[in-house]
């Protein structure tokens, strides 16, 4: 039976969690009748349900914690998840990715407009933690400066487009090859810094390409940013609105899957490697030969690249720049895109990104509890996955016993 | 590459006068010594002597302030980590530091990691595996899970995966239960000779490492102190006093 212990845990979580939202459930305040308004039903709603929800995960977890041991006793490894299984057969991974490939080149018919449009932002965020995947997940360097990079290639397209008129597609590389170069200019000073400290300076660099947009008027028009910035063009003709967007979503769909492949192809290689050995320890990289100095510049820039590109493909999507958009917030945003999807697993970044962007869109109904809830369901997603939605399980070599 | 007959006795490294020292600590006051091509030689020392510094500054781990580091009469003091391991220096560093999260067979081909010649890698793999069968049982296993011995086997081993012409050994046998500190070292011994890898050894265990080295130094506050072969450094007075506990 359910210990007492645990029935005392589980009273003693619903009175705090009673106390705790007394401000924000039972007290309302009627500013027109001048009255408050005391809503104590609300309170023991408030008791019971985080009672009920204590004593149902308590017990969860000590059933999964059964099976464990169960497990452990008869010798099996731990078991992975029906999906890493999935993961790890290529033909099973192969059909399921045509399939959503092909629900995604599906999805501007089936939804609305204003739908297709939420999911251009998605998947611009998608590519977003794909490019810093490469920087936290695959080398290990913690960036908390990633928007400024993003930054960088808004407003390359917004200024190249607005003094010179140069088209989407030639700024297109511009724009990533100026965010690489900032990636590199970052990259030289913090090349010593490990850990808390390169998360620090990465943060301080953000603020001051943030700080400069904002003050440097006679360059970047200031806080009142860049307006009417051209769409992107296709072969010259005339899109309205509607087919704008629709252009858009294929647009960034090529580029995910570009994105895609070219990740996960580093992954593989050589210099995959030595990321992912230079995360694990720099002594004994310089011992295998490992240059270390090119090996963290590279990975800065072409982490810097990704968020360059999208950066351009942000301006022309709004058709306007302004430096609110890159607030230390956006690279708190995909760096979580990053840590929840589970450090260098890209499905995991894929599906992290989705969640997170599309979430905040899909409780809009929940209204003023839409916030709180997201907050929520972050929490529950650390709690029962720390490693992230997918964690990232490095290939493993199969030896076939001869014999 | 055997050593032909004009190669011995030729020195493979020379240290002229190094100095290096971590900030206003000088480690290395005068180091100077010599290793000739096919030489086990070891460098003895209490702790805090200077022995590790020499090894990181041969390396180019730490850079020196003043002497030269030759290396086959090639002056290598001013070239970065990575450029000296592509010449043929190969380091196990004090400490072990494998890759704890990468499986055995991914630390091994680490050490490959500059070379090309995937049929010379592959027979080199074979040779490790050979030398330390416990490895190939182990090799989808992840570096962290190892016991001690097994990750100083590993780091042994994925220095050879470089397939260093000189070798460069940090305490190996630290840490270690006697019985796997003996087998370590009859593997450097037998490394020595089949692979004709030069060996620069430093130790704490001077009694081990004088028995299978040709030559030794003792290095003392920075200053080497005392060379000669190992065989009369064992049987020298101050030697057993001061390091080998007689």
């Amino acid at each position: 039976m359910f210990p007492l212990k645990d029935l005392k845990r589980s009273l003693l979580v619903s009175l705090w969690f009673a106390l705790l939202t007394f401000p924000l459930m039972v007290i309302q305040v009627d500013p027109i009748e001048r009255v408050v308004n005391w809503r104590w039903h609300n309170m023991f709603f408030v008791a019971m349900g985080s009672f009920v929800i204590s004593v149902v995960s308590k017990v969860f977890f000590a059933q999964k914690e059964q099976q464990l041991a169960r497990k452990r006793d008869a010798g099996d490894e731990v078991s992975e998840t029906l999906f890493q299984r999935v993961l790890h057969e290529p033909r099973a991974l192969f059909l399921l990715s045509m399939a959503s490939l092909v629900f995604a080149l599906a999805f501007p018919f089936l939804f609305s407009t204003y739908q297709t449009n939420v999911m251009t932002t998605a998947l611009m965020y998608v590519v977003l933690g794909l490019g810093l995947n490469i920087v936290v997940g695959l080398a290990g360097l913690l960036d908390l400066g990633y928007v400024a990079f993003y930054a960088v290639g808004a407003y390359s397209y917004a200024l190249l487009n607005h003094h010179f008129g140069l088209g989407f597609w030639t700024v297109l590389p511009v724009g990533g090859l100026m965010a690489a170069f900032f990636g590199i200019l970052l990259g030289f000073p913090v090349l010593r810094l490990r850990g808390d400290y390169l998360a620090i300076v990465t943060l301080g660099f953000g603020e001051i390409i943030r700080l400069i947009l904002e003050n440097w008027n006679d360059f970047s028009m200031g806080p009142s940013g860049i307006a009417n910035i051209a769409r992107p063009g296709l072969f010259g003709l005339d899109l309205n609105l509607n087919m704008a967007i629709l252009y858009l979503y294929y647009l960034m769909i090529a580029l995910l899957m570009i994105t895609v492949f070219v990740v996960n192809r580093l992954q593989d290689s050589r210099l995959g490697r030595a990321w992912v050995a230079l995360r694990e320890d720099e002594i004994a990289c310089q011992a295998m030969g490992i240059d270390k100095t090119r090996t963290k510049l590279v990975a800065f820039a072409l982490g810097a690249f990704w968020a360059g590109i999208i950066g351009v493909v942000f301006a022309a999507k709004t058709t306007f720049v302004n430096p609110a958009s890159f607030t230390f917030l956006e690279s708190a945003i995909i760096l979580s895109i990053v840590v929840l999807g589970g450090m260098g697993s890209i499905v995991g970044v894929i599906f992290a990104a989705l969640i997170l962007i599309l979430l905040p869109e899909y409780l809009r109904f929940l209204s003023e509890y839409r916030m709180l809830v997201f907050g929520a369901i972050l929490v529950l997603m650390m709690v029962f996955r720390p490693e992230g939605l997918i964690s990232n399980r490095r290939r493993i070599y199969q030896f076939k016993k001869k014999g | 590459m055997a050593p032909g007959p004009l190669q011995i006795g030729k020195k493979m490294l020379e240290l002229k006068n190094i100095q290096t020292s971590y900030g206003n600590i000088q480690a290395l006051k005068n180091v100077s010594l010599h290793i000739n091509i096919g030489e086990i030689i070891t460098l003895i020392g209490g702790n805090g002597a200077g022995k590790s510094s020499t090894l990181m500054t041969v390396s180019g781990i730490i850079p020196s302030q003043a002497g030269k580091v030759l290396f086959k009469g090639q002056e290598i003091q001013n070239l970065k980590a990575d450029q000296i391991v592509a010449m043929g220096i190969c380091q196990v560093p004090e400490g072990r530091h494998i890759f704890p999260d990468l499986s055995v067979r991914e630390n091994l081909d680490m050490g490959a990691f500059l070379r090309r010649d995937r049929a010379g890698i592959k027979t080199d793999l074979e040779y490790v595996y050979s030398l330390f069968p416990i490895l190939a049982q182990r090799r989808s296993q992840s570096g962290g899970t190892l016991s001690g011995g097994e990750q100083q086997m590993l780091a042994l081993s994925r220095a050879l995966m470089a397939r260093p012409e000189l070798l460069l050994l940090d305490e190996p046998s630290m840490g270690l239960a006697p019985l796997i500190i003996r087998q370590i070292f009859e593997i450097i011994k037998k490394i020595n000779q089949e692979q004709n890898a030069t060996i620069f050894l430093v130790e704490q265990n001077a009694h081990q490492a004088l028995h299978i080295a040709d030559r030794g130094y003792v290095i003392e506050n920075g200053m080497i102190t005392l060379t000669d072969t190992a065989q009369n450094l064992l049987n020298n007075d101050e030697v057993q006093k001061a390091y080998l506990g007689i």
